[in-house]
């Protein structure tokens, strides 16, 4: 298999700036990166460091200003408007910190909405609506408003209407960070199950508990990688000395 | 392990060497695999001689069937250890110090270490997580992991505070 084909996300020397002359900001400065396919992979940095941009650009909400970028062997950073927006919409699934659900469709709708856009039948998009609603537990929650469900449920919704085109490639800005650390849990238990689906997950977190969960770290100071950790594969420790049971 | 944790497992009613396996198992989860059976029977031996428990035999005499009950003795000693305060020290100097040393007589990068330990500490704290999605919401386990994960985050932080600060030193 070639490294295209392994690779689902392909970076080199990504940029994106702001600015010019004194004012000149590099958000993302000169990144390279590979995403393997069914890797989940986090980027962890203090809040400025640029990874909530890098995550724009490896999903099309934002252009690079220089660089390239090759999504399943596509190279995607040159791609017309449109295209762009064909990309977003079937190949990558968004998951916000603030849910960004419309406040005033059911749960059930919200779900809907991205198949619908995508051009999907009504009867279509509301049978695989139930069914990612039923993936996140939440089928007897599908006629409720936003407002209506819990920090913890509205993720879940969101994450099934990131769900309804059936992306490759799942990204998420700080999804936990408006959530207490049950429906924390609840969030990484179904980010576990998509991985375990084989879709590829890329996580944008300031927090570290967020980020360990994941197969490999990668650490963002100033637009630039600075530090990657393998994850996976675990530790010689023991979880009992941890808690002061060992020995 | 502590003999005032088997003390107090007893505290609640006479009970027989499993309830109290059965009961550590609850409370600990995953982690409850560090304590064996041999672990506890020792204890309950020690704490028996020095009059803390008693043990007696109900109904059949097969070797489970034994029944440890606190003497008032024992009682008093359990009291006493709830009211106790005690808390595991942060042993962070020892790590401090070996930076300092590798820095002064330049045998190692600091920053290096800070990296090695860095990732040691993730590696954990990724098992803590993992250990902490597989018990059931609100579970007696799940809350100490979550205890445990928060210290490793509080060391994770530290760590990057040393990080900034060693390679502002070596800019310098």
């Amino acid at each position: 298999m070639g490294e295209s084909e392994k690779a689902l996300v392909r970076a080199r020397g990504l940029r994106k700036e702001y600015g010019s002359g004194e004012g000149l900001v590099r958000a993302v400065d000169a990144v390279d990166l590979e995403v393997a396919r069914g890797e989940t992979l986090s980027i962890m940095g203090p809040s400025g460091c640029g990874k909530s941009t890098l995550l724009h650009l490896l999903g099309g909400l934002d252009r690079p200003s220089a660089g390239e970028l090759w999504m399943a062997g596509r190279r995607v950073d040159r791609l017309s408007e449109r295209a762009l927006a064909r990309l977003r919409r079937y190949e990558v699934g968004f998951v916000f910190q603030a849910y960004h659900l419309m406040d005033e469709l059911t749960a059930q709708e919200n779900v809907e909405l991205p198949a619908l856009l995508a051009g999907r039948s009504p009867g279509e998009a509301r049978r695989r609506a139930r069914q990612l609603l039923d993936q996140v537990g939440l089928a007897a929650r599908a006629d409720h408003l936003p407002s209506a469900l819990s920090g913890g449920q509205r993720q879940r919704v969101a994450i099934a209407r990131a769900l309804a085109n059936e992306p490759q490639l799942v990204l998420a800005d700080e999804p936990t960070g408006n959530l207490d650390s049950t429906a924390t849990l609840e969030v990484l238990r179904l980010f576990e199950a998509l991985h375990a689906a084989g879709l590829t997950l890329v996580i944008v977190t300031h927090d570290e508990r967020i980020a360990a969960t994941a197969d490999r770290l990668i650490s963002m100071r100033d637009g630039a990688f600075v530090d990657e950790t393998h994850l996976a594969g675990g530790t010689r420790g023991n979880l009992a000395d941890l808690a002061g049971l060992g020995g | 392990m502590q003999q005032e944790v088997v003390l107090a497992m007893l505290a609640k009613e006479p009970s027989q060497g499993s309830q109290l396996r059965f009961r550590l198992d609850r409370a600990l989860g995953p982690l409850g695999e560090a304590i064996n059976d041999g672990q506890i029977y020792v204890t309950l031996g020690r704490l028996e001689k020095v009059g803390l428990i008693t043990r007696q035999l109900a109904g059949a005499s097969s070797a489970d069937r034994k029944v440890y009950e606190l003497t008032p003795a024992g009682q008093e000693r359990v009291t006493e250890w709830l009211s106790e305060v005690s808390w595991p020290k942060p042993d962070l100097a020892e790590f401090h110090l070996k930076l300092i040393a590798a820095a002064a007589a330049g045998l190692a990068d600091p920053i290096g270490i800070v990296d090695m330990q860095r990732r040691e500490l993730l590696r954990r704290l990724r098992e803590v997580e993992r250990a902490a999605m597989a018990e059931p919401d609100h579970s007696d386990a799940g809350l100490l992991l979550e205890g445990i994960a928060l210290r490793l985050q509080a060391d994770l932080r530290w760590l990057e505070a040393c990080e900034r600060i060693w390679t502002d030193r070596r800019s310098k």
